[in-house]
């Protein structure tokens, strides 16, 4: 019988999905100082959209790189 | 823990919030993710074991992970945040006291016992020690408690959507249980857990900008403590258990003893080592060691949850402009209602994006809740129903297929209990009281079980038996006359949160004192047939050869003596 495939790792998921949401956030942030668009929010004048964004966004490339399927199959390979 | 449910809301004249396109495009990403797991596990759920049991391969960060996230609704978010508004921070008491010790005392105690016997469910190990009787009876009354909560939780959950943003009850009813109905029956628990890790994340970073920019605003921890003491003068909203020693001095209306012996003991060690939706989860790790690991770190992270949880509903009284009222009050006056508070506190702090990513959180906490729901449903049903009264032989693949079926109807008999609940409200409190009733005597029964050898067949039936009707007979006796909880909890100044807490506590002394009766007068099993399954007729592997740090009782202790410094803290 066919080996099956190890399964892409869930932390890999997350972190495709956090790289979106940090590249949107920031990217909705930036665009804000930029355009100088007022929000009424309370501390708006900390962009936490822009700092959150780009944790989001920092976190999920490190989710990436670290859990991508081809790295695991390379470091796989490399110990057998 | 059983969420609070009792914020159910009015539909409000106006949304409090409104997304743009921006908000609405994260959250439609969520779903796409959600299903595409779905999608990508499918074909690793073939046997019964992968279905059901995500092929016992997950590590212990997943799996404790998971446990966590299948707890933390949206409902107990909001729920929470809410009741952290009304009373303060005694509501820590339900993540703290009434959690660590005993997510901590499963992974160390029990797990052993749920993991070598191979169980696929709570209930089946009820058949292993105690037989046919006493499974039957857990698995009906979980089976259907567990289906009707779930039904109670999705329109609890559509009337938040609907106050807070405006959205139909109907659409969100539908979409929301169609997604979980479609990754859940085609990846099994695999994929509610590997979704489940996901919901966790998103949880986290979508609610913990609320209590970082309100410490910000309200001047750090202290400044929270002063502003509380400014805004509600005469108050105490800020210690643990300073104000516990009379059910007259706090706003819960309850003593010491039944955080402690009620909540602390019986109602938490009941949920948290017994309730299946949450120790199915544990059931799935790689082996022994991770699965007496998961509740560990699940213990680990849920006392970090009072910091999105508690945190927003603390400053909501700190920093809040206007006062929040109860339900009928803010439906009469108009005004914002407790249970408003976290969406209150996200609207003041995030714009744009960041609001999509909050909602994205209460959506995920709804669904992660739900998929833990159906999944758990599934398995008993399946196993513990299907499989033992009404289809004993039959091949691993109809099982399976028997249980992505059960899925789907799962989600169709809750979206029928949240329409039910849509036109008779009151059944809504009804089926939390029945879920209550079995939880308390399920410890005794449970916990008797794996250390306690003497403990026999029909001990295990009528004490269980015995102990679920002594609840809903004080249960009964309450409603029928409302002077009968002072006579239950002990004090005239008992309020109904009190009333709680001393029924679990006397069901479970029932069912305890009636399976050691009825075990004394009845003949036990033979030593042989115990073997797996209860304290000193099991061999637990030991773990003397691992390292220190590799030791799940090394890590135990590190989050116990946390656990206290916290106490200490903010006592």
């Amino acid at each position: 019988m066919a080996e099956q495939k190890e399964p892409v790792s869930i932390w890999y998921f997350v972190g495709l999905l956090l790289t979106v949401y940090g590249a949107l956030i920031t990217g909705a942030g930036i665009y804000d100082i930029v355009a100088g668009v007022k929000r009424d929010t309370v501390l708006a004048e900390l962009h936490p959209a822009v700092w959150w964004g780009a944790l989001l966004l920092l976190l999920g490339l490190v989710y990436v790189y670290f859990f991508s399927p081809r790295r695991r199959s390379r470091r796989r390979g490399a110990r057998s | 823990m059983i969420p609070l449910l009792c914020f159910a809301v009015q539909p409000a004249q106006s949304r409090l919030i409104s997304l743009n396109w921006l908000d609405l495009l994260i959250v439609a990403i969520y779903f796409a993710a959600v299903l595409l797991i779905g999608y990508y596990l499918k074909e690793r759920a073939t046997t019964g074991e992968d279905f059901f049991l995500a092929g016992r391969e997950m590590t212990a960060w997943v799996a404790g992970l998971s446990f966590l996230a299948a707890n933390l609704g949206a409902l107990e978010l909001m729920g929470w945040a809410a009741a952290a508004y009304q009373y303060g921070i005694l509501a820590t008491h339900w993540y703290w006291v009434g959690a660590i010790p005993a997510m901590l005392f499963l992974g160390v105690v029990m797990m052993p016992f749920y993991y070598i016997s191979k169980t696929h469910s709570v209930p089946g190990y009820l058949q292993l020690r105690y037989g046919e009787a006493s499974r039957g009876l857990a698995a009906v009354s979980f089976g259907l408690m567990t289906v009707l909560m779930s039904g109670i939780n999705m329109y609890a959950m559509a009337l938040v959507m609907k106050v807070v943003l405006g959205w139909d009850i109907n659409f969100s009813i539908w979409v929301s249980s169609i997604t979980v109905a479609i990754y859940v029956a085609l990846g099994g628990l695999r994929s509610a857990i590997f979704n489940e890790v996901l919901q966790f994340m998103l949880i986290w970073l979508g609610a913990l900008l609320i209590p970082i920019l309100g410490l910000i605003e309200a001047g750090g921890w202290e400044g929270v403590k002063t502003r509380i003491a400014q805004n509600f003068p005469g108050g105490d909203y800020t210690h643990l258990w300073r104000t516990l020693g009379s059910f007259g001095d706090n706003p819960m209306g309850i003593h010491w003893t039944g955080i402690v012996l009620g909540l602390g003991w019986v109602i938490s060690f009941g949920y948290w080592t017994t309730d299946f939706l949450v120790v199915q989860r544990v059931l799935a790790a790689k082996d022994l060691r991770s699965a007496k690991l998961a509740p560990i770190i699940g213990a680990a992270f849920k006392m970090m949850v009072p910091f999105i949880v508690i945190l927003p509903g603390l400053l909501g009284l700190a920093v809040l402009p206007v006062r929040l009222v109860g339900e009928s009050e803010a439906v009469a006056a108009g005004a914002h209602s407790y249970n408003e508070v976290l969406p209150l506190m996200l609207a003041r702090y995030c714009g744009p994006g960041l609001l999509g990513l909050g909602i994205t959180a209460l959506i995920a906490g709804f669904m992660s809740g739900m998929a833990g729901n159906v999944s758990a449903f599934a398995t008993v049903w399946t196993y513990d129903i299907y499989r033992a009264y009404i289809r004993k032989q039959a091949d691993d693949a109809h099982y399976v297929s028997m249980g992505r079926w059960c899925t789907i109807l799962g989600v169709l008999v809750s979206i029928g209990t949240a329409y039910l609940v849509m036109q008779f409200k009151s059944i809504m409190d009804y089926v939390q009281a029945l879920f209550s009733f079995f939880i308390a005597p399920l410890l005794g029964t449970v916990l008797l079980g794996m250390l306690w050898r003497r403990a026999t067949p029909a001990g295990g039936f009528w004490g269980l038996l015995v102990g679920t009707i002594s609840s809903i007979v004080m249960w009964v006796w309450v409603k029928v006359s409302p002077s009968a909880l002072a006579v239950i909890a002990l004090s005239s100044q008992a309020k109904d949160m009190a009333e709680n807490m001393y029924r679990a506590l006397w069901s479970w002394i029932i069912c305890v004192l009636v399976t050691v009766a009825v075990s004394y007068a009845t003949r036990p099993k033979p030593k042989e047939e115990l073997a797996g399954l209860v304290y000193g007729c099991t061999e637990i592997p030991s773990e003397g050869h691992l390292p220190l740090v590799q030791r799940p009782i090394f890590w135990a202790a590190v989050v116990g003596v946390l656990f206290v410094i916290l106490q200490i803290i903010f006592w």
